[in-house]
């Protein structure tokens, strides 16, 4: 009777289990696998090349490195010019005025569309020859500051960055507007009764009890923003010559140009640990954050 | 001293900026869908110069043409198809398994959730290379079974979570009812939990259905065939097979935007509750 029941009881994890094995499990253990290996993908055989690829990585690879600085630079710049505009949206909204649902549906919209229908519009936008943007810049007489924005290696990168940043900044606002809305209106009277004014009580509560939520956005922003690379896909593809290369879109080009299954599955690890340190390093931050 | 003339005045400047500044975002936030829209209805010859936001002579015919020409009413189909199965396969699967995680006993069921939960966690940059291997292994590449099944699961975690959450709080005296009457475990999940548990359904479902409405990099390395394709790889393949097609290729983004800011603007008091939620995980 038991046995049955803890049988039957089996029954209702079995699908979530075994899709879960088959193809969460089994892939995460072949990638530390078939990253000592040379393989191509398809040949029956693989090569065993012990860290080689590793070693690959490290000492040659120069796109690699120049592709994570680049989603450096993309993060810093979400973390920065993006989350400061969501929280500076998230406090505007926080307070009695009029159409304030409005926005936070509108500011919602970008957040909910693929990265693939943002990018082809925005490229489309951005074209150096017939866009949009550079149409206004020109009927306004501003020709000197039109640009190839996407081909220009100079502007391409800064470019992806802020389309990138107006795809995301409302999945801030929306949690820090939802942090926000948890403060109580009674602090802020209180510090209003004792002669606070609103850049006061902005320092000594709103920020003060703020910390933890900014550094969960943070959180997800560095995570989010070190990982995208579709967004990338659909306007550039990495160019003008690698100067929009992401770690992401170098793994897919490990596998599908140049078919080093192993080699792909070695970055696909290094970048990984790189994501796991800095998730890591800014837990300990907002530990500390939070107890001082 | 000042009068409460200044303070009036002072409130109402504060009000015109804050809502200039909202405003602004705003439009910055819908603008270039209208462009999208309004690039989609001139011509191949027009739209290099025509900068107007409502062209003159609108070419509805283009989204006609984007529908059978372009293909887009075929992947819009397959995209409806693979949205509709992963969501009705999430919800199945990670409702019972959630159920069984709140209110069952069985051995291994801590490590068993431990594992989803730091699935959630863990980032795998890269997956897409195993998983490859796996569905060319499994003869499941190229297939629509072997697309659905990695995005099911790819739905399973943060389902399990939110379902979860919601079993963990709700009273058991329904459930204890029905066990008297002689329901089965799986009775009374169907007929008295899942009702229930409608509200975080919802979330489940919403949440889910736009992550696969915009999957992409799976369904790139799934798919050979176009015949298969959704809509997001479809429109990344557009641009390379033929002189650009603007207005098509417009019209065929809109085809993929439309159903989502539909669906999310009926529906966002779920999507906020889920995003808010979902942060919290973390």
């Amino acid at each position: 009777m038991r046995l049955k029941s803890t049988l039957e009881n089996y029954v209702f994890v079995l699908p979530a289990v075994t899709i879960f094995v088959i193809f969460y499990v089994i892939p995460f253990i072949w990638v530390f696998q078939l990253g000592l290996f040379d393989w191509d993908g398809i040949l029956p055989t693989k090569t065993f090349v012990g860290l080689a690829n590793f070693w690959e990585i490290f000492t040659q690879d120069k796109i690699w490195w120049a592709s994570m600085l680049n989603v450096g630079y993309i993060t810093l710049i979400a973390l920065t010019f993006q989350n400061l505009l969501a929280f500076l949206l998230a406090w505007a909204c926080d307070r009695e005025i009029k159409m304030k649902n409005f926005y936070r549906v509108i500011f919602f919209i970008p957040p909910v569309l693929s990265e693939v229908v943002v990018g082809l519009v925005w490229q489309w936008i951005l074209d150096g020859n017939y866009g949009l943007l550079n149409g206004w810049l020109h009927q306004a007489g501003l020709q000197a500051w039109a640009r190839n924005w996407l081909s220009d290696p100079q502007t391409a990168l800064t470019t992806v960055a802020v389309v990138h940043c107006w795809k995301g900044f409302g999945w801030g606002f929306l949690i820090f507007l939802a942090g926000l809305q948890t403060i109580p209106k009674e602090l802020y009277e209180a510090a209003r009764v004792d002669g606070a004014n609103a850049w006061h009580s902005f320092k000594h509560i709103t920020v003060p009890l703020m910390i933890p939520v900014v550094v969960l956005v943070g959180i997800l922003t560095v995570l989010g923003t070190m990982q995208a690379f579709v967004l990338i896909i659909a306007m550039t593809g990495g160019g003008p010559a690698y100067h929009t290369q992401v770690p992401v879109l170098r793994i897919l080009a490990s596998m599908r140009g140049s078919s080093r299954f192993g080699y792909a599955c070695a970055q696909g690890i290094t970048f990984g640990v790189v994501l796991i340190l800095i998730s890591f390093i800014q837990y300990r931050f907002s530990k500390q954050s939070r107890n001082t | 001293m000042k009068t409460s003339a200044y303070y009036k005045t002072k409130k109402v400047l504060i009000n015109v900026g804050v809502h200039t500044f909202l405003l602004a975002v705003s439009v910055t936030c819908i603008f270039p869908l209208l462009w999208m829209v309004a690039s989609s209805l001139k011509t191949q010859e027009t739209i290099f110069k025509d900068m107007s936001l409502f062209p003159a002579n609108p070419h509805f015919e283009n989204y006609v043409r984007a529908w059978v020409e372009g293909g887009f009413g075929r992947y819009f189909l397959n995209s409806i198809f693979y949205t509709v199965v992963v969501v009705v396969g999430i919800v199945v699967v990670s409702s019972m398994a959630a159920y069984a995680f709140s209110r069952l006993k069985f051995p291994g069921k801590n490590l068993f959730f431990f594992m989803f939960m730091a699935a959630m966690m863990i980032p795998i940059p890269g997956s897409f290379v195993p998983l490859y291997v796996l569905l060319n292994k499994l003869h499941l590449r190229n297939t629509p079974i072997g697309y659905i099944l990695c995005m099911v699961n790819v739905g399973l975690s943060t389902s399990i979570f939110l379902l979860k959450t919601f079993f963990d709080k709700m009273p058991k005296e329904l459930e204890d009812a029905a066990r008297i009457d002689g329901c089965s475990k799986i009775g009374i999940w169907w007929h008295v939990a899942l009702p229930l548990a409608k509200p975080v359904l919802a979330v489940v479902v919403v949440l889910n259905a736009l992550n696969v409405w915009n999957e992409y990099i799976l369904a790139l390395i799934v798919f050979d065939s176009k015949p298969l394709m959704p809509l997001q790889v479809a429109l990344t393949q557009f641009g390379g097979e033929f002189v650009t097609q603007y207005p098509l290729l417009m019209a065929g983004l809109t085809i993929t935007a439309l159903p989502i800011i539909l669906v999310y603007l009926l529906m966002q008091k779920y999507i906020v509750k889920g995003v808010t939620q979902g942060a919290l995980v973390g």
